[in-house]
């Protein structure tokens, strides 16, 4: 039983710190502020999310194999830690967006706008 | 039995650092603020891993404080750059 | 009355789930319980007024908590993973073509909205930028826009996503029942 904890959590953690890796590659690699927002936005959440599942995989794998409510109290508080990431993130993606469109700053490597285009 | 949890601290620490070239470099404002972002999102991560290692709920539960409070932190930038306050 | 009643329930079951396993009263101690109640009462007094500002109760129907709860694990879940293997391939291949589109959203209530701005910021390629205030309109920046696309004038928000139809799931969890004429 503690192998396959083990292995489970080594698993959770590898996905969790390559998509981390990766939404920082892509936050130096991209050209202009949208795309690099595409990159830390989703791939930081995604990876965060699966760091704090092996937390929560591991807290309740020790609380049904030692029955100590510690365990629990810190599955519970990764889960809810990991709700709210997930949902303020995007939150204050699209502040940031709308904010640097406003600002004058458009995607400079674009096809098209049409949000420039409305003039709202 | 603590060791990978460590390891995976550290390779997020890296990520924070590289992460601030960006925040050296970005060429406009916007820029160093969504680094900034990322610099926090990955701190609230690696929080809620610190909490296994160092077997410490308060870890998470200060993770879950800091977020919040960076969340307000970056909406109230953002409104700055917007010109709405 | 009505939304004190709901707040000060929502808070006294967030202190409840904090504070799991501190005792033997279910998982709770009695101090914990006593606490609990005094502070979710004053939270509901303070805040009545902000958590149920358009005095619209339809979220309080079970069914409708019930496929919100299926809904972020599985279907959501599901187009998250697919984002985030997209955006690992836009980052090894450098490959990209973005420009930002219009999308008929056809969404009334804010909570609708606000669920389907945050769903696609999540999925594959795209992220949310701006709202028309009086159509509804959502403006998307798109990684990656197919060739002669951007000369289309509006795009529906079906078309965003390939594997499962996240909109109508989030009509039925957000909307009115009848559509108003």
């Amino acid at each position: 039983m503690p192998g396959i904890l083990d292995l489970v959590t080594y698993v959770l953690l590898g996905i969790g710190i390559l998509f981390n890796a990766l939404g920082i590659i892509g936050l130096l690699r991209f050209p202009d502020l949208y795309t690099r927002m595409h990159a830390t936005t989703k791939a930081t959440t995604f990876g965060s999310i699966f760091t704090s599942l092996a937390v929560i995989v591991y807290g309740l794998g020790l609380f049904i194999g030692n029955n100590d409510s510690q365990y629990l109290t810190l599955a519970i508080h990764a889960f809810l830690a990991m709700a709210m990431l997930a949902f303020t993130n995007a939150v204050s993606a699209h502040a940031l967006a709308r904010a640097a469109h406003k600002s004058g700053q458009f995607p400079t490597p674009a096809v098209c706008d049409r949000l420039a285009e409305a003039k709202l | 039995m603590m060791d990978q949890w460590l390891i995976a601290v550290l390779c997020l620490a890296f990520l924070m650092i590289l992460a601030s070239v960006r925040l050296f470099l970005g060429p406009t404002g916007p820029d160093r603020v969504i680094a900034v972002d990322a610099v926090n999102t990955l701190t609230i991560a690696a929080m809620i891993l610190l909490g296994v290692v160092y077997q410490e709920v308060i870890f998470v539960d200060v993770a879950i404080v800091y977020g919040l409070l960076s969340f307000v932190a970056t909406l109230y930038v953002a409104k700055y750059i917007g010109g709405e306050l | 009355m009505i939304p004190f009643l709901i707040t000060t329930f929502l808070a006294f079951l967030g202190y409840l789930i904090l504070t799991a396993g501190t005792g033997n009263i279910g998982l709770w101690s009695v101090t914990e319980l006593i606490m609990g109640a005094i502070l979710a009462v004053v939270t509901g007094a303070l805040t009545r007024n902000f958590l149920c500002r358009s005095r619209d109760y339809r979220m309080l129907n079970p069914a409708r908590f019930l496929r919100l709860l299926v809904y972020v694990p599985v279907p959501f879940f599901i187009e998250l993973t697919r984002a985030n293997l997209d955006v690992a391939y836009r980052v090894i291949t450098g490959r990209i073509r973005p420009g930002i589109i219009r999308v008929r959203s056809n969404l009334r209530t804010d909570l609708g909205i606000f669920m389907l701005a945050n769903s696609i910021t999540l999925t594959p390629g795209t992220l949310t930028v701006g709202i028309d205030e009086k159509t509804h309109d959502l403006f998307i920046h798109n990684i990656n826009l197919g060739e002669g696309e951007e000369k289309k004038e509006y795009f529906e928000s079906t078309e965003l996503f390939s594997l499962i139809n996240l909109p109508a799931w989030i009509r039925k969890i957000a909307e009115h029942d009848k559509e108003a004429p």
